[in-house]
């Protein structure tokens, strides 16, 4: 069952992850050994599942076989069910909860079976041994029984269809399932799965021991959730799908499935199609959804791989190697649906064959290997079924986007182009898209007269509330330089809900990001994978293919001008005839007036469709003193709703032509809620004015500008699709990736539709209010001097504009406390926050204390207090060396923490000063770029944190500027001066939340005494995020608000990601207990903290630790200036430059007089509430109230409850941290290796020895580098002082950390992340000498292999999967082939490629070199020469680099492809590639200039 | 904006001046303006900082860094409608304000602040040679209807006036002198601002349809009673006039006069009128005495200097102020020294001097008798035995006001005073008295020029709201 909704809670938010594997005979002999082959693997796979709370309950296992139906027959003549011949009968499982009795499924499910035509042969009880599971399973279990179902449908294929018809009407009609779950229901496929862990499985299930209980496939699942009250029916498989990944546009796709269900029509299923609906069930998985469409559109007719690559097509968008006749396949299917996008691994079968499938960016791993006796076991790691190498034939990996099919009835194996092949020639897909579709450049000029406006440029800007900022700061620097502005210092302003002045509709929502189970996407440097493609016209039946379903107009993106906006008006009927909706209302009707309207408005849009309307063109012109607009987005929406409602919604598309949106973030909502296009007027005429009135932009003509502003809405619209994972805006598109803040949450249910809203607000009055405020101040009739906008002050604090926290009373108040150390003057500080507009300006502020009060002296001291608060993450390189060591030392002398930031730490700074001060950062931050992650860094710290997300820019990378980048900085951040650094958006060895949990294990590995921390930013659903992360054993989480400061990020990032952290801790502290994990974690809040108040607020919500950033750099000096990005900041804290940083005045003193002051002002609350220990507060949010007689208009609204909702602990349970988590370290094969090593470490004495590994293996290596680091820092030991030759096939993360002076070699192969953080080590992996497949042409490592690698050396022999040395910036690396992205972000280090590589190489790639060996005359086409040139290998000193390379590779590895090379020196040293940086080649060459002018 | 690093490479230069020898001549305008190339430098050290200090410093909210980034830029047109947006009259602040902006400008913690100032006298100045300064009369079918009753025409009852005229409303301005412009008018010299500047604002605000009225004074002609039976609303910008006065021995002597008398005189002459006064004040060959410390002293130096006095000194009772700002009082207005232009051209400061009383002959003041004093515990205290004369034959008051002058209208009305000697308003500009609105120095106390606009703007707005429920002014 799931977990009800409760508080902040919603199951809606689970996530999960997993390992997944098959085993598949292709001869088709069903084979007792195949099914303890599955199991196996299940059983080498658990390190990838998990438990919660209790450690014997798994989050689920499962396996899917053929029926066995010798077996069967056996069991069933014991029970007199007289079975028919194999195929002629269905097994069904069922789980039966406790509520099942009421519900007589059994009853239920003979009449179906009698109504539809089939007969049910009775009932078997699935023997189960309950001891074999977990407490919490045991007590959530059903009971699991198998039912029989005679065919009486014809053929196999009918019969299927016909059981998917009973299960559904069995579904429907014990409403909705609950109590009595179908887990298969198949007469080809039998399912055994619950809430197990994997080894489990076999034991809780005795039928899978059964000697008789034989398949040729076996596909099963190990599940890892972010929940713990699991539930039986999630685990994995489905009836044809297991899945490691997530669907992040799963809402979209949901709705759309159920937007086209009316139209769907089927001869196989005729009548009973109506059956089924509604095809998605509510409240489930997206591995569930996902397997419910694929059962639709396989049962209706398309093959199982036919229907998988329609759901995760390949990245063909913009692959120009691709096939023609591949690209057309995809392209025309795109007409019929939407991507399901997200990283996923997916196994499908049907019983009969068995294939997997990789997302089109590869961000799930796939290993397989084939034997010589026809086994082909894919995993998700390899060696999760120990076979011997002389027994493989051909080890490879699933390639993005790529699929490998068993087909055990043919007795095939079938590789991608064979799977596919046939499908492209299913019908002239090509000719019918040069036939159909038609680009809007194509089409006719259409009278593109500006439409007339009766009301003036100036009057319609006021009218839709643009103001000077909007022009000034987002509107001309788009236009001028085409990309979207960028900003420091996050946010400050009030919320939406909470501002005094008219908010547009679009700031009441906030864009959710991709953290932890599923990555973002770097939207430039992976450009390949991304698509703004958008198509207008109706979608047909989703069934067939027929040449109608692609006739349709495409757009290249979503924006349009006026001009395109009247071609697709004058379509006609012919293609696709298009209906203009007026949103207008007339303003004398009032508030209720656009209530009105936007009933009408959705009415007439259904009369529309009904009439044949296939595009809809609401639209916002013509407003004027009588008229004014419902906000678009609600039109957008709402329309959308209804469409959908009313089963006609794929009929028609919907064009929003409006004169309000004019930001990214406007555009995202408009498309996210069912726009496919919008043509935002205003804003072109509002650009085209400010060129022509030159002002605000030079330089440029109106096209351009326009051109430029495109452009620049297109690229923020692909950051806020990747920020959460999702590649194509055909499939953001209705998918509503938000949350709204401060809305009514009936209104929001209606036209909204499944959008959050969690603390209630504003409805359709207020939000019609806020119009008509704007649209009098537009015609209202004041005779000023001037067309002047509004100012604004969104941005930038103006006197007349919008409030903000940090202002010109607040920064002085604090300044002079701190630097008089005067406590009255503090409490001055604070005092401002008490007032009306301060207070409300965040969701705390509406927040009072109940009181119980003490007296102060019998509250716990300051100098315990200051303990919890820590410094927030800053790197040194946004903010100068001067002010990162004066929080340092301040927080060292107070005994709290400050933090490295991603910028790593100057080894200097371990070591405390001779004046007693301390410039070690207790905290040590793993971000993305891992910039100077080295053994040593780990092991000088208290707590690793890792950064998945921050508070100003979730889901996105950072990029510091080759200016920026100093001597200094370079130095520790392993880099070249003058070369820029570019962040990714995501982690690349955490793809989901297994991933997660390997990371942890490695930092813990690398240094078993510090806490691990993983830092979260609040969206809706953080608190199941943070739950899969207590379980993932972090020993801390820290979980910021969305208004924290930055360097630098894009604007509409700083004001619209995220939430305020009120919401996310709270969230989080409610799941944690409500699973029994709070006591494992400790909990910090961050996020624009100022006072004490906010401090005790914090606390009673579940916040054990506090960090600040702001709040310190302006008791240091900090004004709020603002330009950290722009290296300017005249109080010398966010600059490198030499001259401003003398201007810096802070100190110590004054950080530590902040910490205090704020300590007694909780102490003074914690009296006010009787408190006497701070323990005692946390997580107490019952001595929270809502502030009573709140007085704002629109802050009345607002329902805090469900902040407050205080969760019960479970028995034992805790609110608060009680515990430590257990790490598993001593089960680590580390503690051996340290052993054996010991005179190495003591003595520097060598050691070589010979080791057996498996995959169960993690992080080998790992502890063994942190014991050197710690003894010998980043110099390590003499080189090869450690020598380990190992055997077998390598766990995760295999080589991790290694230490300079230790040497790994492994004959075998290894998995994913291999050589991770490589610090000065060397690593060697070469196949077996006896493997039967060519090491050549086969992996031997896994993905993201030697990722922020600072030092030492690699070499392959074999190929590597995607993302090879991923932001390497020291390693020497050599390797036989590589897959996409190779050497992404890499700034140092030399790798050199023996063989082909993927696509995209060399993205993002500022430093270091890489030779290619390119053979087949390719690479060109498959490097990303955005900042790369390709070059010749000329000069001696890269020969011989590249000689001496080679050979070490074929000393290390015994290298065929190395001894060639060598060989046919002369020959092959043309064929290799230079992958040369221009940002290095620019700063070489200044160097050389620089060093040849101090000669002369 | 303009240049990110503009502050590093340039610094600030002051407003030039014409010579003292030249200028202590006449009584025209004593700065020069900046060479245009020079001003956009100047602009250029504009940080456009996040939480922009000026802005907020400045009591009219003037969008300081939008300006300035304007200027640097060449777009002068904008500059004077985004100046114009929250400041009806550039002009006067641009040559009269002593700049708090300044004080606040960012730069001024480590540096040397932007020459606000003189980039908003600039703006105006040029907007006025390219003709942008023009009027703007509503246009009949956005007349409101409603009368407004402005009483007072200095900076906040022009202000108000103007905002309130632009809303719609009749709007008349009554003024008890025989010229509009209170004490822009008749308080400060011409060296400080040339009277057609002052005319030029008026003739535009007449030609918006603003009803100008002098010598009428309120509570006499019109009466209280008709003045709140005509009117729908009524602004009382009435400034604060009365001067502080001396109680020692000898203050009844003659050529001991309220620093003001002297200041209206003296302008009147200046603008070839006449002074209307029964005892002419003339410091020519006189050895003056200014006491006070204030704006107002230094007015009275300058027109002492001009005048052609024979010695002139101003003294005040505290000490002498720090060169340099205590860095804590950032972004607030600095107890510095403040050494005006007038300073330059002559005369002898003196600090921690108080008045004992006066003495002469034939009824007329001869010496001062003063003493030395220090300051402890925040008070000014005599030390004993510091006694001392100084010479003169002119001693001007320039020691501050202690609110409106206390006439007919403000007794009929009996809306009440603060302790300060203002006017007592409630909820804003509002009083007791629906529709009775007070700004300026009526309702602040004596202050400065740029307060009395914000004032005059931020009760026009509340007036409006008054009378319409709601208002698009800006305040």
């Amino acid at each position: 069952m799931l977990t009800p909704k409760t508080g902040l809670y919603d199951p809606l938010y689970e996530h999960d992850a997993c390992g997944f594997g098959f085993v598949a005979r292709i001869d088709g002999r069903r084979t007792r050994e195949t099914v303890e082959e599955g199991l196996e693997v299940l059983h080498n796979l658990e390190h990838r599942g998990t438990t919660g709370a209790d450690p014997e309950t798994g989050d689920g296992a499962g396996i899917l076989t053929q029926i066995p139906d010798g077996f069967f027959r056996r069991e069933c003549k014991e029970l007199g069910i007289e079975l028919p011949p194999a195929g002629g009968y269905a097994v069904g499982v069922v789980f039966e909860f406790g509520e099942a009795e009421g519900l007589d499924c059994e009853g239920r499910l003979a009449e179906i079976c009698a109504e539809e035509g089939q007969k049910l042969l009775g009932f078997r009880e699935v023997p189960v041994v309950p001891e074999a599971v977990g407490k919490i399973a045991r007590s959530v279990m059903p009971r699991v029984r198998q039912f029989f179902i005679e065919g009486h449908a014809g053929d196999e294929d009918a019969f299927e269809r016909k059981l998917y018809v009973i299960r559904r009407r069995l579904h429907k009609a014990v409403e909705g399932g609950h109590g009595c779950y179908v887990v298969s229901l198949s007469s080809r496929t039998v399912i055994y799965k619950g809430l197990l862990k994997g080894e489990q499985l076999p034991r809780f299930y005795p039928d899978l021991g059964d000697p008789a209980f034989a398949s040729a496939i076996a596909l099963v699942h190990e599940r890892f959730s972010t929940n713990t009250l699991g539930s039986w029916e999630l685990a994995h498989p489905y009836r044809y799908v297991a899945h490691n990944g997530e669907f992040n546009t799963l809402r979209g796709n949901v709705n759309w499935m159920r937007a086209r269900e009316s139209r769907l029509q089927s001869d196989l299923f005729g009548e009973d199609l109506k059956k089924i609906s509604p095809v998605i069930q509510t409240g489930q998985s997206d591995s569930a959804s996902f397997d419910n469409g694929l059962e639709l559109l396989h049962l209706a007719g398309r093959s199982l791989p036919h229907a998988v690559s329609m759901m995760m097509p390949e990245a063909w968008e913009n692959d120009e190697l691709m096939d023609p006749e591949r690209r057309a396949y995809y392209q025309y299917h795109s007409a019929l649906m939407e991507p399901w996008d997200g990283p996923a691994a997916v196994a499908f079968t049907d019983g009969r064959l068995i294939g997997a499938t990789l997302d089109r960016n590869g961000l799930r791993p796939a290993r397989y290997s084939v034997t010589k006796d026809g086994r082909v076991v894919m995993a998700s790691e390899d060696g999760a079924l120990r076979i011997p190498a002389e027994e493989v034939i051909e080890r490879w990996r699933l390639q993005p986007g790529k699929m490998l099919v068993v087909d055990t009835e043919r007795h095939e194996l079938l590789h991608d182009e064979e799977v596919k092949k046939p499908l492209f020639a299913r019908h002239p897909y090509r000719e019918w898209l040069e036939d159909g579709e038609i680009h809007l450049n194509e089409l006719p000029e259409a009278d593109s007269e500006r439409r007339p406006e009766s009301a003036s440029l100036f009057e319609r800007q006021q009218a839709f509330g643009y103001t000077i900022e909007d022009q000034r700061i987002i509107l001309a620097p788009m236009g001028m330089d085409g990309k979207e502005p960028d900003g420091s210092m996050g946010t400050d302003t009030p919320l939406a809900v909470l501002s005094e002045r008219p908010q547009m509709l679009f700031s009441y929502f906030k864009q959710h990001f991709a953290q932890v189970t599923n990555p973002p996407i770097d939207p430039l440097r992976e450009e390949l994978v991304m698509s703004l493609k958008m198509s207008l016209g109706p979608e047909q039946n989703l069934f067939d293919e027929t040449p109608e379903h692609c006739r349709r107009i495409l757009i290249d993106q979503p924006i349009l001008t006026a001009a395109e906006l009247e071609k697709i008006r004058h379509l006609g009927t012919e293609r696709a005839s298009t209906t203009t909706l007026s949103t207008l209302f007339s303003v004398s009707s009032g508030e209720k007036g656009m209530e009105d309207a936007l009933t009408s408005l959705c009415e007439r849009a259904v009369s529309a469709v009904r009439g044949g309307s296939a595009v809809l063109v609401l639209s916002d012109r013509g407003v004027n003193p009588m008229q004014a607009s419902i906000p678009c987005l609600l039109a957008t929406s709402a329309v959308h709703h209804h469409l959908v409602r009313a089963g006609i919604r794929t009929a028609t598309t919907l064009v929003v032509e409006t004169g309000e949106a004019r930001e990214v973030h406007h555009f995202a909502l408009l498309v996210g809620y069912g726009a496919t296009a919008i043509a935002p007027y205003l804003a072109f005429e509002t650009i085209e004015d400010l060129v022509l009135s030159d002002h605000l932009m030079e330089g440029v003509s109106p096209e351009e500008a326009a051109k430029n502003y495109v452009k620049a809405i297109g690229k923020g619209l692909l950051k806020v699709i990747s920020k959460m994972g999702i590649s194509t805006l055909f499939s953001y598109c209705g998918a509503q990736i938000f949350e709204a803040v401060g809305l009514d949450k009936d209104f929001v249910e209606k036209h909204f539709t499944g959008t959050a809203s969690r603390v209630g607000g504003v409805g359709i009055g207020a939000l019609a209010r806020e119009v008509l405020e704007r649209h009098r101040n537009a015609f209202g009739g004041t005779e000023d001097n001037a067309e002047e906008l509004e100012i604004g002050g969104e941005y930038q604090l103006r006197a007349q504009g919008q409030y903000h926290q940090w202002n010109q009373k607040s920064i002085p108040a604090l300044q002079r406390a701190v630097k008089t150390n005067d406590f009255q003057t503090f409490k001055e500080f604070t005092r401002h926050f008490d007032e009306q507009s301060a207070r409300f300006s965040t969701l705390r502020g509406l927040f009072d204390f109940e009181e119980a009060p003490i007296p102060l002296e019998e509250v716990e001291p300051a100098k315990e207090i200051v303990r919890r608060f820590v410094t927030g993450a800053m790197s040194f390189g946004s903010i100068s060396k001067e002010a990162h060591e004066t929080l340092a030392i301040a927080m060292n002398r107070i005994g709290g923490k400050s933090n490295t930031g991603e910028g790593g730490e100057d080894p200097a700074r371990f070591t405390p000063d001779a004046s007693g001060d301390n410039r070690r950062s207790a905290v040590k931050q793993v971000a993305s770029g891992r910039f100077g992650v080295t053994t040593e860094y780990l092991v000088n710290a208290d707590v690793l944190q890792i950064k998945m997300a921050q508070g100003s820019k979730p889901g996105e990378g950072g990029q510091l500027p080759g200016h920026k980048v100093s001597e200094d900085i370079a130095k520790v951040r392993y880099s070249t001066p003058g070369v820029g650094l570019i962040s990714p958006p995501p982690h690349h060895d955490i793809y989901s939340i297994e991933d997660l949990a390997q990371l942890i294990h490695d930092l813990k590995n690398a240094n078993p005494r510090a806490d691990v921390s993983v830092k979260l930013v609040a969206e809706v659903g953080v608190g199941t995020v943070a739950a899969g992360v207590a379980k993932a054993k972090a020993d801390h989480i820290t979980i910021s608000g969305h208004d924290g400061g930055t360097g630098a990020s894009p604007l509409s990032s700083i004001k619209h990601a995220g939430l305020p952290w009120e919401l996310g801790l709270s969230e989080t502290q409610q799941v944690l207990v409500q699973n029994n994990l709070r006591g494992r974690v400790i909990l910090q809040t961050d996020g624009q903290l100022k006072t004490g108040r906010d401090v005790v607020v914090a606390a009673l919500l579940g916040g054990e630790e506090f960090a600040f950033s702001t709040a310190p750099l302006v008791a240091t000096g900090c004004i709020m200036m603002r330009v950290c990005h722009l290296n300017t900041c005249p109080v010398g804290i966010a600059t490198q430059d030499p001259e401003l940083r003398k201007r810096f005045t802070g100190t110590p003193e004054h950080v530590v007089n902040y910490f205090f002051f704020l300590a007694e002002e909780v102490r003074e609350l914690m009296a006010r509430m009787g408190f006497r220990t701070f323990d005692e507060m946390v997580g107490r949010s019952d001595m929270l109230k809502m502030r009573e007689a709140i007085e704002h208009w629109k802050a009345k609204g607002v329902d805090l409850s469900a902040i407050l909702h205080q969760e019960e602990a479970l028995e034992g349970g805790e609110i608060r941290h009680s515990e430590t988590q257990d790490h598993g370290l001593e089960k680590s094969l580390d503690n051996e290796l340290i052993e054996r090593c010991m005179p190495a470490l003591e003595e520097k004495e060598p050691v070589r020895f010979s080791q057996e590994v498996a995959n169960t293996h993690r992080t080998v290596g790992g502890m063994l580098s942190g014991e050197i680091a710690r003894r010998y820092g980043n110099d390590g030991l003499p080189e090869d002082t450690i020598r380990i030759d190992m055997r077998g096939v390598g766990g995760q993360s295999f080589g991790a950390w290694l230490a300079k002076g230790l040497a790994f070699s492994l004959e075998g192969t290894t998995n994913d992340y291999v050589g991770k953080g490589l610090s000065g080590g060397k690593l060697a992996v070469f196949p077996s000498r006896v493997a039967a497949y060519d090491p050549s042409r086969s992996v031997v490592v896994g993905n993201v292999a030697l990722y922020g690698a600072t030092g030492g050396e690699a070499y392959f022999r074999g190929f590597a999967g995607e993302r090879f040395a991923v932001r390497n910036s020291g390693a020497h690396a050599v390797v036989e082939g590589v897959g996409d992205h190779g050497c992404e972000y890499m700034t140092g280090g030399v790798v050199v490629v023996l063989g082909p590589t993927g696509r995209n190489f060399a993205a993002g790639m500022s430093g270091g070199v890489a030779f290619v060996l390119d053979e087949e005359d390719r690479f060109e086409k498959l490097c990303n020469v955005d900042m790369v040139s390709l070059e010749a290998v000329e000069s001696e000193e890269d020969e011989a680099l590249l000689r001496s390379m080679v050979e070490r590779h074929l000393e290390w590895t015994e290298s065929d492809a190395a001894r060639r090379v060598l060989e046919d020196w002369e020959e092959l040293l043309p064929k290799f590639i230079k992958i040369m940086p221009n940002d290095l080649k620019r700063v070489l060459r200044e160097r050389q200039e620089a060093e040849l002018e101090v000669a002369r | 904006m303009g240049d990110p690093k503009g502050f590093l490479k340039i610094g600030r230069k002051p407003t030039p001046k014409r010579t003292i020898e030249e200028r202590v001549q006449d009584y025209r305008y004593i700065y020069e303006p900046m060479p245009e190339d020079e001003l956009k430098g100047q602009a250029s050290r504009c940080m456009d900082c996040g939480v922009p200090f000026c802005n907020t410093g400045c009591p009219l909210g003037n969008l300081i860094p939008d300006w300035n980034d304007l200027v640097y830029k060449d777009h002068w047109k904008t500059a004077i409608d985004r100046l114009h947006k929250t400041n009806n009259f550039p002009e006067f602040t641009g040559m009269l304000c002593p700049a708090p902006c300044e004080a606040a400008c960012v730069l001024a913690i480590n540096d040397k602040p932007v020459t606000i100032k003189e980039i908003e006298l600039s703006i105006i100045n040029r907007a006025f040679d390219e003709g942008w300064v023009v009027a703007h009369p509503p246009p009949p079918e956005k007349r409101t209807g409603k009368k407004v009753a402005v009483v007072g025409s200095g900076p906040a009852g022009l202000a108000a006036a103007q905002q309130l005229n632009w809303a719609g409303h009749s709007v008349v301005v009554f003024e008890k002198d025989d010229k509009i412009g209170g004490l822009l008018r008749y308080g400060i010299p011409d060296y400080k601002i040339e009277k057609w500047v002052v005319d030029r604002r008026i003739a535009i605000m007449e030609e918006e349809g603003v009803e100008f009225q002098t010598n009428a004074h309120v509570g006499e002609d019109p009466t209280t009673e008709e003045l709140k039976s005509e009117f729908d609303a009524v602004i009382m910008a009435v400034g604060a006039l009365q001067g502080r006065d001396l109680d020692v021995p000898g203050r009844e002597l003659g050529g001991i006069h309220l620093a003001m008398d002297y200041l209206t005189q003296q302008n009147r002459r200046v603008a070839g009128l006449p002074t209307n006064a029964e005892v002419e004040i003339s410091a020519k060959g006189k050895n003056v005495v200014i006491l006070g410390g204030g704006d107002t002293s230094a007015d009275c130096l300058g027109n002492s200097h001009r005048e052609g006095c024979a010695s002139v000194k101003v003294l005040t009772h505290g000490p002498r102020p720090p060169e340099n700002p205590d860095h804590l009082t950032w972004p607030d207005w600095p107890f510095i020294l403040h050494t005006y232009p007038v300073h330059e051209e002559g005369g002898e400061r003196g600090w921690s001097v108080a008045v004992k009383g006066f003495s002469g002959s034939n009824g007329h003041v001869e010496r001062m008798h003063a003493v030395r004093t220090e300051r402890e515990n925040g008070k000014t205290i005599p030390i004993e035995g510091t006694e001392f004369e100084i010479e003169t034959d002119l001693v001007l008051l320039a020691i501050g006001f202690t609110g409106p002058v206390r006439d007919r209208l403000q007794e009929e009305l009996d809306l009440g005073y603060t302790d300060r000697g203002a006017i007592h308003s409630e909820n804003g500009y509002a009083t007791r008295e629906p529709g009775v609105f007070f700004a300026g120095d009526a309702k602040r106390g004596a202050s400065l020029i740029v307060w009395a606009i914000a004032e005059g703007r931020k009760a026009a707005r509340q007036a409006d709201e008054h009378l319409m429920g709601y208002s698009l002014l800006l305040g």
